[in-house]
């Protein structure tokens, strides 16, 4: 069976599904999916939500769906999504109008529910996890991650278009496999490999050469229209990653070792709803122009827990930059953030960067920029950043950096100040007995 | 015969790299270029050495796991990432270039190695 992924992340490119559509076609059909909810979506999402009932799906859902609806509903594609988010039910009915704004007959779109925890029975097993600070978080969202069961039953049951809120990456390919090869949910061994075909998948462009490229030493061509993958699952449980023909980008066994790998811990022990996969055994080869095989991947019993996701309001994080050129100017920066230091409120934590001399690779805590001698790069951005519960302390921060255009050092220039509300998230464990999971067709849902 | 003699390289001409992350940990994978650097790696990217490398970043635990079929193994760093995505006051909230940190550390091998290893090929200057 052949499966295609044109979304890595809500936020990746939409105009990477119409060449996935086409190849799946060519190659007498499939399965199109598209990833889109990455740890902190769907904290986002709810908060869209709150503001207006009707959204809290994503956001890009017209951009990625609308060019390729028509094409997937006459050969048989098979659309399947977390792009429900918030509000699967609603990126439901969007996606019926849509069909309905093009002329097409009617999809039968099925909805995955019950991700989200929201019963008393519930948040008494989160204030168990957690303990009495449950109580005192200003909550947004909760959510376990579901695996491919209800994704595959609605498949089977003739669903063209699957919405799903959270459930695991991998699992929007492990429920098409199921369905596809009649696997049970306890074939640990094949559920494994349909996962670790599904983690390569899931990053879009990550496995057909972004995420990859370092000029000089890993170079990869036509990055500007990279492809976006492909995968050939065999009922044995083997694979092969390609891309669409005439499309940028390159899949060989150095970019599918590292995306096997990626946000791994054990290899052995890959924890998903659906199975432990294990890929400690993995092995990758290269079988023709941008096609790799995999084998050697097992598995083992699902855990009896999910994984939960729990957003809270975090207070606001408070961001302010500032340029200098030229002679010294990794000094007068540096003078700069001391001046920011003594003025503001000491219950600001502040983190103090020198972009262009020493930024991401610091610590909050500046260890590694206190034990640097300062160096003389000559176009170092002070950035200052700080994050409290309390708006007004917060804001402090920005003034005083606005502020350096005339007290501070020698030529300072481009203030950008931007105040945000953070979020913050907690995880803990669930026993799945606690998250019952269901699906309907949305033609069975009273309007 | 004389004995052979060691020089330190990037590990970028052994390996090459690849950050993910969840929550506050960070994961790095180190894949050898080639099957006959992968012992070396084993050698050299020990668990110690790579918290050692990472002591700016206060690393709670680091563990390392072996994956010999991939000649690849892979790092798991926690607590680096000042409290990950939604947390963290850094920019790069995820710890992207962090493999590329990573990549600096000096690994010795003998020079005659060395000279095969590959390198960044930087277009000519005239």
């Amino acid at each position: 069976m052949h499966i295609g992924c044109a979304s890595g992340f809500s936020g990746d490119r939409t105009d990477g599904a119409s060449a996935v559509v086409d190849t799946l076609i060519a190659l007498g059909g499939g399965t199109l999916i598209f990833e889109t909810l990455a740890e902190r979506t769907l904290a986002l999402a709810q908060l869209a939500r709150n503001t207006d009932p009707q959204s809290g799906y994503e956001p890009l859902l017209d951009a990625l769906v609308a060019p390729i609806l028509q094409r997937c509903l006459d050969h048989g594609v098979r659309i399947v999504s977390n792009f429900g988010q918030a509000n699967p039910l609603g990126a439901a009915r969007r996606i019926a109008a849509l069909a309905a704004e093009q002329g097409l007959r009617s999809p039968r779109i099925a909805i995955v529910a019950g991700d989200a925890l929201t019963t008393p029975a519930q948040y008494t097993h989160l204030r168990a996890a957690f303990g009495p600070m449950f109580d005192d978080i200003d909550l947004v969202s909760a959510n376990a991650y579901l695996g491919a069961e209800q994704i595959a039953d609605a498949l089977r049951a003739g669903a063209d278009i699957v919405v799903a809120g959270r459930v695991a990456d991998p699992s929007l390919t492990v429920g098409p496999a199921m369905a596809h090869f009649g696997w049970a949910a306890d074939n640990w061994p094949r559920l494994g490999q349909a996962t670790m075909a599904g983690h390569l998948l899931e990053c879009g462009t990550q496995v057909t050469g972004g995420y990859f490229a370092i000029p000089g030493l890993k170079d990869v061509p036509g990055l500007e229209n990279t492809g976006f993958p492909l995968c050939t699952l065999h009922e044995d449980g083997t694979f092969e990653i390609f891309k669409p023909p005439h499309t940028g980008g390159r899949v060989d066994a150095r970019i599918a070792k590292e995306q096997l790998l990626y946000e791994v811990h054990d290899p052995a022990r890959y924890l998903t709803p659906d199975v432990i996969a294990d890929l400690s055994q993995a092995v990758v080869e290269e079988i023709g122009p941008d096609r790799v095989r995999v084998s050697g991947i097992d598995g083992h019993p699902r855990p009896q827990s999910l994984k939960v996701n729990v957003c809270h309001r975090g207070g606001w994080l408070a961001e302010a930059e500032i340029s200098y050129a030229g002679i010294q100017a990794e000094a007068r920066a540096r003078l700069a953030g001391d001046i920011v230091r003594k003025r503001l409120n000491p219950a600001l934590r502040l983190r103090i960067d020198l972009i262009g001399a020493l930024s991401i690779l610091a610590d909050d805590d500046g260890a590694l920029q206190n034990a640097r001698v300062p160096g003389d790069s000559r176009d170092v951005r002070l950035r200052v950043a700080a994050a409290h519960t309390d708006r007004t302390l917060a804001d402090t921060v920005l003034r005083e950096v606005t502020a350096l255009y005339c007290c501070g050092p020698a030529g300072g220039g481009g203030v950008r100040t931007a105040l945000r509300p953070r979020l913050n998230m907690l995880s803990c464990t669930i026993d799945r007995e606690a998250v019952p999971a269901t699906w309907t067709f949305l033609e069975d849902i009273p309007t | 015969m004389t004995a052979a003699t060691y020089i330190d390289v990037p590990l970028y001409r052994l390996a090459h790299s690849r950050t993910g992350d969840k929550g506050d940990i960070s994961n790095l994978s180190v894949i050898a270029w080639r099957p006959d650097c992968y012992e070396i790696l084993v050698d050299a990217v020990t668990e110690s050495r790579v918290a050692e490398w990472f002591s700016a970043r206060q690393p709670s635990r680091v563990t390392r796991y072996l994956v010999p079929s991939l000649h690849a193994m892979n790092l798991v760093l926690e607590g680096v990432l000042d409290g990950g995505v939604n947390d963290a006051l850094n920019l790069d909230t995820h710890g992207k270039g962090l493999s590329f940190w990573l990549l600096d550390m000096p690994v010795r091998v003998p020079e005659t190695l060395a000279a095969t290893l590959p390198d960044i090929e930087r277009p000519p200057t005239s």
